[in-house]
């Protein structure tokens, strides 16, 4: 039976919405807590560890986030792990956060003036303290405005989570037009959420790095 | 782990992922070549043209880039047959990778075309050329090869992301694989060589986009570099 | 006729006026240094001379041309008036040759062949024939300085503006430049200079104007401003680049 585009299938993409949201939090959060060691290790002392993480981030950055969901979902099911979807995604978009924000955040600090890395190891901090106390602080105010202009790749690219069965907004999206054929609708719809989502975000982005640029000029 | 690997089924299907990788470059060049075409003509109307048709390329820029790539291909593949125009998957596979990397271009492009110094617009002024004979001649070249690094990030992530074109099933890289996933039920094994092959197609874009732009713009290092993101589309 | 009649003009920049009711004439041939401190408002009179600068009110005649500020106007007029900047302005992904024969192709249709010969023509009068080929980025800059002369000499103009054509240049460099605008001031070309090499305005430039506070302080032949200055400011003025 064909149904139109209504009132209850318009509240399915609201819900989805809620869905894509959440993904793109838990996804963050797993990609920063790797993305931070990996931003740390390429600019370790250690040669080894820093070309590790270079690899790491080229080869994350060189293939399709697509690849990078496939792999981890179905190396995750060979290992053994039966693992719901929601996991699944966040875990694999995670991986893909965690490259870009490496390579984010290993700007960031390396944006901090190096005089502030001789000041501090002549106050006799080990590199320990001096990221906690003096590079990261600084570091963490010029990440604010690339971060939040990841974001929006980041919300973007959930789009795509319907491969390892998760249904997200533009999954639903799909299931509507499925039942509906009034595509204009329904993806014009999912698309007009997608833009209410990273509009404001992109706007936000441009305009603290209006404001941090400004605040750093003395 | 107990699970043993197993290429051979994947690996014999070789014929077929030769297919699928010709048509990636196919739709990558395609919209690299047809979206950069565009791209320059949006900014010459965003420098030049009346006020309003500006705008008009500020709104196309601002709703591509913030709507998944994705959605844009179900847009155009689903919507565009509704209104009585029909398209094969690999045309609306082209057209939408077209489009999004136009967007994506006339933003990287502005940055250029700004960051050119006022004097050299009034030299151009000075030799009685016209606004458009300045963004044509004095303008467009050294802008684009300022921005060229961040052109060439976003080309590679445009190729990364002709893999969601297999969601509306075009037979490029990633939807053989899915094909041959099924075929041989070797999911993981099908995967990890897509991925290698992308891996090498986007390294190899890098390195000859590096190379096209030393020999397109010779001159690049008398000009300072303008730092600009690409993002993923 | 005279060749470059400026009456009364007045120019701000917001609220700042920066030329105060300012009247120069130059006769074709002529060529004329104005001088002044950075402020007086010396740069901004001849930007105004090629129309890069609109002005309030006045009235500015060049060659022919009135001053109006349509597209099409300031066309006509850029094609016989050259002007060359402190900073050159070449083009960077040009190479020397083609900096020289790109606004003659465009602007007036001149054919391939001829804009070559022209060019050929008019780097050879600045001594740089060899450097056809040559990109900018390669040159020093007095040899940048002269490529933008030819560059501009290209479009046959009948007068030229040099805007503090050799501020921008180390000491050792200007000389070259100077030597160029000697032998076009020599040649009959109608100039218009702001400069503070006053050596060089008091030798060649047959009149001098010193601005001041956005006006026309004191003019006369250069030999006689600068040795007998009337005002107190030009004389404190002049004393003061003698250091």
């Amino acid at each position: 039976m064909i149904e139109s585009f209504g009132w209850p299938e318009f509240m399915f993409l609201v819900r989805a919405t809620g869905w894509t949201l959440v993904l793109t939090v838990v996804a963050f959060l797993f990609g920063s807590i790797v993305g931070g060691a990996f931003a740390i290790m390429r600019l370790a002392q250690s040669r080894i560890l820093r070309n590790v993480a270079s690899v790491y981030i080229l080869v994350i950055q060189s293939v399709p986030v697509l690849m990078v969901l496939f792999l981890s979902y179905y190396g995750l099911s060979l290992a053994g792990f039966d693992i719901p979807p929601l996991i699944a995604a966040s875990l694999s978009l995670g991986i893909y956060v965690s490259a870009y924000l490496a390579e984010i955040w290993r700007g960031s600090i390396e944006a901090v003036p190096f005089q502030q890395w001789e000041a501090s190891s002549s106050l006799a901090m080990t590199r320990g303290q001096q990221y906690r106390y003096v590079i990261l602080p600084q570091a963490l105010r010029i990440s604010v405005p690339p971060t939040v202009g990841f974001l929006v790749q980041l919300v973007k690219n959930t789009s795509i989570v319907s491969v390892v069965g998760f249904v997200d907004l533009a999954r639903a999206g799909q299931l509507i037009n499925n039942a509906t054929f009034q595509p204009f609708q329904v993806f014009g719809s999912v698309a007009v959420i997608y833009f209410l989502i990273c509009f404001p975000l992109s706007r936000l982005s441009k305009h603290l790095e209006k404001v941090l640029h400004v605040g750093r000029t003395h | 782990m107990q699970y043993q690997f197993q290429f051979n089924s994947v690996l014999a299907e070789s014929g077929f992922i030769m297919q699928g990788i010709l048509l990636t470059i196919y739709l990558s060049i395609g919209s690299i070549i047809l979206g950069s075409i565009i791209a320059i003509l949006f900014s010459a109307l965003r420098a030049n043209g009346p006020r309003w048709v500006g705008g008009l390329v500020d709104v196309y820029v601002e709703l591509l880039r913030n709507t998944p790539f994705l959605v844009q291909l179900f847009i155009i593949f689903f919507g565009l047959p509704s209104i009585g125009i029909r398209l094969t998957a690999d045309q609306a596979a082209l057209l939408a990778m077209t489009l999004n990397l136009a967007a994506y271009s006339t933003e990287i492009i502005r940055a250029g075309v700004d960051s050119i110094h006022r004097s050299q617009i009034e030299a151009g002024l000075s030799l009685a050329m016209t606004k458009r004979q300045i963004f044509q001649h004095v303008i467009i070249v050294p802008a684009i090869a300022k921005v060229w690094p961040a052109l060439s990030s976003q080309f590679v992530l445009m190729l990364l992301a002709s893999s969601i074109c297999s969601f509306i099933s075009v037979q490029e890289l990633s939807g053989v694989t899915a094909i041959i996933e099924q075929r041989t039920f070797r999911s993981f094994e099908s995967y990890i060589v897509a991925t290698l092959l992308y891996l090498v197609l986007a390294l190899t874009l890098k390195v000859g986009l590096l190379g096209l732009g030393r020999l397109i713009f010779p001159r690049v290092s008398g000009l300072s570099r303008v730092q600009v993101k690409g993002e993923a589309a | 006729m005279s060749a470059v009649h400026i009456e009364n003009v007045h120019k701000s920049f917001g609220k700042l006026e920066v030329l105060k009711g300012v009247s120069l004439t130059v006769e074709a041939g002529q060529v004329v240094a104005i001088i002044g401190r950075s402020g007086s408002g010396k740069s901004t009179l001849l930007r105004c001379i090629n129309g890069l600068e609109t002005i309030q009110s006045g009235r500015i005649e060049v060659v022919g041309h009135t001053v109006t500020y349509t597209d099409e106007k300031l066309r006509a007029l850029r094609k016989d008036v050259g002007i060359v900047f402190q900073s050159y302005n070449l083009f960077p992904h040009l190479t020397v040759g083609q900096n020289i024969m790109l606004a003659p192709r465009i602007t007036k249709g001149v054919p391939k062949e001829e804009a070559r010969a022209q060019a050929e023509k008019v780097l050879a009068q600045v001594g740089l024939s060899e450097k056809f080929d040559v990109y900018p980025d390669n040159l020093s800059g007095g040899q940048q300085q002269r490529v933008a002369i030819a560059r501009s000499l290209a479009m046959q103009p009948k007068v030229m503006l040099f805007d503090e054509v050799t501020s921008a240049l180390d000491p050792e460099l200007t000389g070259e430049v100077l030597l160029v605008m000697e032998e076009l001031a020599r040649g009959g070309m109608t100039m218009l200079l702001v400069t503070h090499e006053m050596n060089f305005a008091r030798s060649v430039a047959d009149f001098t104007v010193f601005m001041h506070q956005g006006k026309v302080w004191e003019m006369g032949p250069s030999e006689e401003l600068f040795s007998h200055p009337k005002t107190p400011e030009l004389a404190a003025f002049v004393k003061s680049t003698l250091k």
